[in-house]
């Protein structure tokens, strides 16, 4: 049943992650980007977390941490650089 | 297999599979919706919900199928709940300063516009983005 349930998570996501790929090549902004990246690493944890439970080993959730904690600081750094034109002040 | 499997079986699977789905409509919701504050609802809720089922799952799956205790799928969804209004809130912070310098043209939203830039005979009436902050307050660097 957990094969069935991780063929259709791993379809989702998949779905999800190409959706995130055309919002972030269409715009129309540059906050839609930064958008559609930080999402897209949201999908990939997502992934891993799945791949994780295929592969039976607990050992992807390091990636997963350090993708978390790269994602939001890269957000905030892009964020931060056009709110400020500077990213630590 | 016996019936407790059977029934964590279960429930790791539907974890996951609304997991996913929670995954899948928030990013349909970031190619749909028309304006971005209207977009940065679909990752910022549907999505951070939905991976934070699919850690439950996660840890559902080590815990009554593999009998093997985890805490790190805890410590991500912590570090995921705490991290998205932040940048939630920095991502709308950048659209407001681009509409403010004319640089992004978009169909109104059901707030309306947003106020003007602050003139020399009307100062700033909302939340300020990207002036330097006031003398006196803690952002004030140059003060010190």
């Amino acid at each position: 049943m957990i094969t069935y349930a991780l063929g259709v998570g791993f379809a989702a996501l998949g779905l999800a992650l190409a959706m995130n790929l055309w919002r972030l090549f269409k715009g129309p902004g540059v906050a839609d980007r930064i958008l559609a990246l930080d999402t897209m690493v949201i999908n990939v944890i997502g992934f891993i977390v799945l791949a994780g439970i295929a592969n039976r080993s607990a050992t992807a959730f390091e990636a997963a941490l350090l993708l978390a904690m790269v994602g939001f600081v890269g957000t905030v750094a892009y964020a931060k650089f056009l709110l400020r034109g500077d990213i630590i002040e | 297999m016996s019936g407790v499997g059977t029934w964590a079986e279960a429930l790791v699977s539907g974890l996951i599979v609304t997991g996913a789905a929670f995954a899948l409509i928030g990013s349909w919701g970031l190619v749909r919706l028309p304006s971005l504050m209207e977009r940065l609802h679909g990752p910022t809720k549907a999505t951070t919900l939905g991976l934070g089922a699919m850690l439950v799952g996660s840890v559902g799956y080590f815990q009554f199928v593999q009998g093997q205790w985890t805490t790190h799928e805890l410590l991500i969804s912590l570090f995921l709940f705490v991290t998205a209004p932040i940048t939630a809130n920095m991502i709308a912070k950048v659209h407001l300063l681009r509409l403010r310098l004319g640089e992004v043209s978009e169909p109104i939203g059901p707030a309306g516009l947003p106020p003007p830039p602050p003139t020399t005979t009307m100062p700033a009436t909302d939340w300020a983005t990207h002036e330097a902050p006031q003398h006196g307050t803690p952002g004030d660097l140059a003060g010190d």
